[in-house]
């Protein structure tokens, strides 16, 4: 069990290094790196908190320490990936109207044009 | 220049994907069989000589500026329609499977019915009802799973030869499938409470290319439809929906 808390505490902090390059690389926009800042933060919390950890084992009736923990993280990022989920789907919809738009009002400047 | 020429006004869509092949005599086609509508087609974003040959044989052109899919296509079409003022919009496929012969017989009863959509049907009436294959299949299980959402029987389910009056052209230009648009669009139309009716009609085999629904992707587009079709009968937008008269 120690050493998984101990390889969790190494991947959360690459993920914190690779988002906060990310970001100030600007390959991901700051609103969206909130998200996987604190999913970081958090799988970093709770790789260091082995009490709180068989608490909740306890707590909830899980048979193994490790399996709340891969719960708790795999929870967490099925919302992430929700939430992100729901962005592709707004930011395609806004895309499609974008292009119909853009589309519609080349026609109508070829009217024009025509007309002149 | 397209230009609603007042009440009853008829525009014919076609929807065209890298249809460089077959779209020059589906234009033509349209054109001998109503020869005072305009034709307009809409090229999503096709690589091929598309848009060349559909301008030469007499159409205009909605030239979508990247790849948006066939229900974003057709919703292009449908909104400038709405905003040019068109009456009447019939759809009818690049593929030159529809016969263009049918397009008066389809707007006729367009007019006189009160229908918000006709549909061009291959199957209404019973013929070609026992289509073997996965489509085949396709079609009877849809047809079943439509029969209690509708209230009856829709012989031709996936026809892409479709009309509608200003009603649905208001509805669609505003919300419409996006992905496999024929079977959810029906859906959409009868939550607002709107008519259709199917009419017999002739199709004949694509005339070059393939369609986009290849076997492999049949089954995920069974899977996709049914998903579209049941979320849209859970969906309720009130605001569309019609008064009951005397209510």
């Amino acid at each position: 069990m120690q050493s998984l808390l101990q390889i969790t505490t190494v991947l959360s902090v690459c993920l914190l290094l690779v988002v906060f390059i990310s970001v100030r690389r600007e390959h991901i926009r700051v609103e969206y790196s909130v998200t996987w800042f604190l999913a970081s933060v958090f799988m970093l919390l709770l790789s260091r908190a082995r009490p709180m950890l068989d608490f909740a084992t306890r707590h909830f009736g899980i048979p193994d320490t490790p399996l709340t923990l891969f719960l708790t993280i795999g929870s967490i990022f099925v919302i992430m990936f929700f939430r992100l989920s729901m962005i592709i789907s707004s930011l395609r919809d806004d895309n499609i109207a974008l292009a119909q738009r853009v589309a519609i009002l080349e026609f109508h400047i070829q009217s024009l044009r025509e007309r002149e | 220049m397209i230009r609603a020429s007042g009440p009853g006004s008829l525009l014919v869509i076609v929807p065209a994907w890298n249809e460089e092949g077959a779209i020059a005599q589906v234009v033509q086609d349209v054109r001998r069989s109503v020869p005072d509508v305009p034709v307009l087609v809409i090229d999503d974003c096709s690589t091929d000589n598309t848009i060349r040959r559909a301008r030469e044989a007499g159409a205009d052109i909605l030239a979508l500026p990247h790849h948006l899919g066939l229900g974003g296509c057709v919703q292009a079409g449908y909104k400038l329609a709405f905003e040019l003022g068109f009456d009447y919009v019939i759809r009818v496929d690049g593929d030159g499977q529809h016969d263009a012969c049918d397009i008066p017989r389809i707007f006729e009863r367009l007019k006189n019915s009160g229908c918000e959509m006709v549909i061009g049907s291959r199957y209404v009436g019973g013929a070609g009802m026992h289509e073997s294959g996965l489509r085949g299949l396709g079609i009877r299980l849809f047809r079943r799973v439509l029969r209690p959402i509708l209230g009856r029987w829709v012989y031709d389910p996936t026809s892409g030869f479709v009309g509608v009056n200003r009603a649905a052209l208001d509805v669609f230009s505003r919300s419409f499938p996006l992905d496999y648009p024929e079977i959810e669009a029906l859906v959409v139309l009868q939550r607002r409470r709107f008519r259709f009716e199917e009419l017999p009609c002739k199709m004949h085999p694509r005339r070059t290319g393939r369609s986009s629904i290849t076997p492999t992707k049949s089954m995920y587009y069974i899977f996709h439809v049914l998903m579209g079709v049941f979320i849209n009968v859970l969906r309720y937008e009130s605001r569309f929906h019609r008064k009951p008269k005397g209510g």
